[in-house]
């Protein structure tokens, strides 16, 4: 479609302080219709802060937030055509999943027939059996949690659905299965969904887009592989996942120096203007052994650790001339020929190496 | 120990040999002597014929004809009606203030606490005499008010609403901290997920709160109705004449009137009424749920 469409929620220089301290500090950022955006951001970075605000729980100490070309700043959270599911789920002890459900309808008047019918729809496309109509709450597994509290949200109709990291106190297999349940039920109602996280990789399994916070600042936003591939610093690499990071300056033409052991590295290109900043190399791209000998970039080292993480298996090697530990990742099936307390070489090629200035 | 096979396994041993048996035995002989055997004796006495004071007569229902023949009962439904009119006006004072104390007050909750439990250290007829100084005639109130405006506010002391004011007044922390439990105990989440779901202040109050605090308000309104049931210091000192309240009537019968098998009947009676509102009561409300646990 050609026409140019207006952003569906809008933050201009969005910043909320409480007292001495600003939590949210100048976000700007734009949102579309149908686009499944996450925040991601450690603990502190003001992501719930954020979201808290978009909900309408907290009030911006400036900026603006517009949703379909309407400012929402001042609009109370009952009056919000948007929903969240939180973190604790909320879901009303005292109500049966049916009435947990149907919340929303009661309040806005809906007759018990149109409301028992949408909430058997929505039991039915979440996966929860019917007769769970009537059941309590608290006699439900956390998955069902999860389901029901989705389902009382959609029930809301809302045209935004904010999600508080509802999935982070679940075991690693539940909430890779709800990840995926909660991608098709995007995709089934089109609906916006923005939500926050501290997982980058929950982040990466469901989002159209990803927002990387930190102190109350957006540092980056893109499509996850963009995020993933060129991440503007040290923070957002460090966030990804386990890397190698090195302190370096730029030592001529397309190569830096390490700065704590004085090697020079070459890198496939180096940013305009680049004096100093960080050499970023992941884990699964370093060769180590026989695939090291004839990499651009070496480095010599002592072998004196091997983690198997499943798939693949993780070595430690700790550098013969300065105290860098690094980490290099092999597939499963394709591991080291040599053992421990070998003396290896490892090394990498210039363009699987991120270079980000500071 | 020392014991052999038989004692090893806890169904093995006999059931007076059991340390729970053992334990909660002092405990139970304490009760048998201090609250069962009281208790079956004035059962037994409300069946013996009128003034008399042994348990060996013929069983009779006198007793419990006169409590009706001799209007016994009004004192009953002043009692009912007045608990039940101070339960509600309880309810309507301690909710705001335990609301406040409960999630807005702070650190400023402890001095509520502090101002509202200092008094019960007072023995109750003391701070009810207190009062009768207070709203005397020609009183603390009565005189300041003739000296400040010159008008005389004497009709106050020895009325039914001089009972109600001193029943809230001395009942007041029985409902007050019941309900700030019973509130604390509602998680902010909650209502919070109740506003997005488009539900207004008095909607999240009725489907969420309420309901919530539920166990708080039941106690809270279980204690106080059964207190002011069996109060007799306030109709006495602040009501005067009155009003005659059905403790007041058991006291008279027990004491004044030597009439023990009459005290006995109408005792039984009130414990029964008592018993059976509070299990009526918890029977319909269903705690576990409230709370979330089933």
């Amino acid at each position: 479609m050609s026409e140019v469409r207006q952003p569906f929620l809008e933050l201009k220089g969005v910043t909320k302080r409480f007292g001495q301290f600003t939590a949210v500090a100048d976000v700007n950022l734009a949102i579309s219709e149908g686009e499944f955006f996450t925040l991601v951001g450690p603990s502190g970075s003001g992501k719930t802060t954020m979201i808290r605000m978009l909900v309408g729980m907290d009030r911006p100490t400036s900026g603006e937030m517009i949703l379909q070309g309407k400012v929402i700043n001042d609009v109370p959270a009952n009056k919000r055509p948007t929903c969240m599911v939180f973190q604790s789920l909320a879901l009303f002890p005292h109500k049966s999943v049916g009435e947990n459900i149907e919340f929303s309808m009661k309040i806005a008047g809906v007759d018990a027939g149109t409301r028992r019918k949408r909430a058997n729809e929505l039991l039915e496309q979440l996966r929860l059996p019917l007769d769970y109509y009537d059941k309590g709450v608290n006699q439900c597994s956390g998955g069902e949690r999860q389901r029901i509290a989705l389902a009382r949200a959609l029930a809301f109709d809302p045209q935004i659905l904010f999600f508080d990291e509802p999935l982070s106190a679940l075991d690693f297999r539940l909430r890779k299965t709800l990840e995926k349940e909660l991608k098709d039920i995007h995709r089934e109602t089109g609906k916006t969904f923005v939500y926050i996280t501290h997982s980058l990789e929950e982040a990466m399994v469901m989002s159209d887009r990803i927002g990387i916070m930190r102190e109350g600042r957006i540092v980056q936003v893109g499509k996850p592989h963009e995020i993933y591939n060129e991440p503007v610093d040290k923070f957002v690499a460090q966030f990804m996942g386990e890397v190698n990071t090195l302190d370096v300056e730029a030592d001529g033409a397309d190569r830096v120096k390490d700065l704590a052991s004085g090697m020079s590295y070459a890198v496939a290109k180096m940013p305009a203007g680049f004096t100093r900043g960080n050499l970023i190399i992941r884990p699964e791209v370093m060769k180590i052994g026989k695939g090291a000998a004839d990499m651009p970039n070496k480095v010599e080292g002592v072998l004196f650790n091997d983690y198997a993480l499943g798939s693949r298996i993780q070595y430690q090697v700790r550098s013969t001339t300065t105290d860098m530990q690094w980490l290099v990742e092999r597939l499963q099936d394709e591991p080291y020929e040599g053992g421990l307390d070998d003396t290896v070489a490892i090394g990498w090629r210039p363009e699987d190496s991120i270079l980000v200035s500071e | 120990m020392a014991g052999g096979k038989a004692e090893r396994h806890g169904d093995h041993v006999s059931w007076f040999r059991q340390p729970g048996v053992l334990a909660a035995l002092p405990v139970s002989l304490f009760l048998l002597v201090g609250f069962a055997g009281p208790l079956l004796m004035v059962i037994g006495y409300s069946f013996m014929p009128p003034r008399t004071f042994s348990l060996d007569q013929a069983p009779t229902l006198a007793n419990y004809v006169s409590v009706v023949t001799d209007s016994y009962y009004l004192s009953f439904v002043w009692s009912l009606w007045l608990a039940v009119v101070t339960v509600v006006l309880l309810f309507l004072i301690c909710y705001p203030i335990a609301y406040g104390m409960a999630k807005l007050f702070g650190r400023w909750a402890n001095l509520v606490t502090a101002a509202v439990a200092i008094p019960i250290l007072i023995s109750e007829n003391i701070r009810l005499f207190g009062w009768v100084l207070i709203l005397l005639k020609n009183g603390i109130f009565d005189g300041t008010m003739q000296t400040l405006f010159g008008v005389s506010v004497s009709g106050l002391l020895y009325t039914v609403p001089a009972i109600i004011f001193g029943l809230v007044y001395v009942y007041l922390p029985f409902m007050l901290f019941p309900l700030v439990i019973g509130i604390t105990m509602i998680p902010d989440a909650l209502k919070e997920a109740a506003s997005d779901l488009g539900a207004s202040r008095w909607q999240i109050f009725r489907e969420v709160e309420l309901p919530l605090a539920m166990p708080g308000i039941m106690i809270g309104g279980i204690l106080t109705f059964i207190l002011v049931l069996g109060s007799l210091a306030e109709s006495k000192i602040l009501g005067g004449q009155v009003i005659v309240m059905i403790s007041d009537d058991i006291e008279s019968a027990f004491t004044f009137a030597q009439n023990w098998p009459k005290g006995s009947v109408l005792s039984v009676l009130l414990l029964a009424l008592s018993g059976l509102i509070v299990f009526v009561l918890f029977r319909r409300i269903d705690l576990d749920r409230i709370i979330g646990r089933r």
